[in-house]
């Protein structure tokens, strides 16, 4: 068996598959995970903007930036970490790029993505 | 030590039982088998000989092949001895059994090979001086290498450029985090030197 198709089969059988709903880069979201404070446990909630997803399989990441104050915070989840609970999809948005670092440097008006709009049919 | 020859597969990454990342190693580890067993009687030593690997017979020497005969198998790719096994005997199979989830072992690999490299990504230098300023061709240089008349020698083993990886290395104390028999698998946490699908050695 090649390399690839055991490392797959690994993450398949002992890293779990969360049902994510399809989300990219400039969409915005709601992030809701768990933290361990102490023997406590509690969900919060961490809203921005996508700026990319990366690797495959169970090591992929996604990060989301929101702004906080007037100071841009940035947090890269893993998708198949035990502490996500759920994801939330807020805004489409229409980007050409699959990751949108220059959003980064965007403020103000600029730091505005345009709605993908859907067609229902 | 007993231990068993693998290959590595490849590196991914599993979730402990708190939830945290542990960037891991995935080796196929053997399944071995005894090719020769020395005795402090006629060898002066005891150890085990594994073989692990395919090896066409077309590509194996005469002399080899009547000694994968005497184990009654296949030709095998590799040989790399072992101590402190018992109770084997010629044509035994070792498989990845003999190791324990939460274990610790070391992994025994050929580093990759990255040529003749100079001080700075050989051995860390920082070169020498500014790149602006006027100074010109010091950027990765390594410096001085000794002082003048006294010692009028430079130093056994002072750093300098020199073929870099491709050699043995042993990564010590990884822990054994799962041992998938079924498949001849295990997972280690962290690396292990080599680029994937090379041969390495993993003892306890």
């Amino acid at each position: 068996m090649s390399n690839n198709v055991i490392i797959r089969e690994i993450q398949n059988e002992l890293v779990e598959r969360k049902e994510l709903p399809n989300f990219g880069a400039g969409d915005t979201i709601i992030v809701s995970y768990k933290i361990k404070e102490g023997n406590k446990e509690r969900t919060q909630l961490f809203q921005g903007v996508v700026i990319q997803r990366r690797g495959e399989g169970s090591t992929e990441t996604f990060t989301v930036r929101k702004m906080s104050g007037n100071v841009g915070v940035e947090r890269i989840f893993p998708v198949s970490s035990p502490f996500l609970e759920s994801i939330q999809i807020v805004k489409k948005g229409a980007v050409r790029r699959a990751r949108i670092f220059y959003f980064r440097e965007r403020t103000g008006k600029s730091a505005r993505i345009k709605e993908k709009r859907s067609f229902a049919k | 030590m007993p231990g068993i020859i693998g290959r590595k597969v490849g590196m991914t990454s599993i979730y402990s039982a708190e939830g945290k990342i542990l960037p891991c190693t995935v080796i196929e580890a053997g399944p071995c088998v005894v090719t020769q067993v020395k005795t402090q009687d006629r060898d002066g030593y005891d150890a085990v000989q594994l073989g692990f690997g395919v090896r066409k017979e077309k590509n194996t020497p005469s002399a080899l092949k009547g000694h994968f005969k005497k184990a009654n198998t296949d030709p095998k790719s590799k040989l790399v001895e072992f101590k402190g096994f018992d109770n084997l005997n010629l044509g035994d199979v070792v498989t990845a059994e003999i190791f324990e989830e939460g274990e610790y072992v070391d992994v025994i690999g050929t580093s990759k090979g990255k040529g003749f490299q100079g001080v700075v990504k050989r051995h860390g230098f920082g070169g020498v001086g500014q790149s602006t300023h006027g100074q010109h061709n010091r950027l990765r240089a390594p410096g001085s290498i000794g002082a003048a008349s006294y010692p009028a020698k430079v130093f056994k083993g002072m750093r300098m450029a020199g073929q870099m990886g491709n050699k043995r290395i042993t990564a010590e104390n990884l822990q054994v985090l799962k041992v998938l028999t079924d498949k001849n698998l295990i997972i280690v946490k962290g690396s292990v030197p080599g680029a994937n699908g090379s041969t390495v050695t993993i003892q306890k």
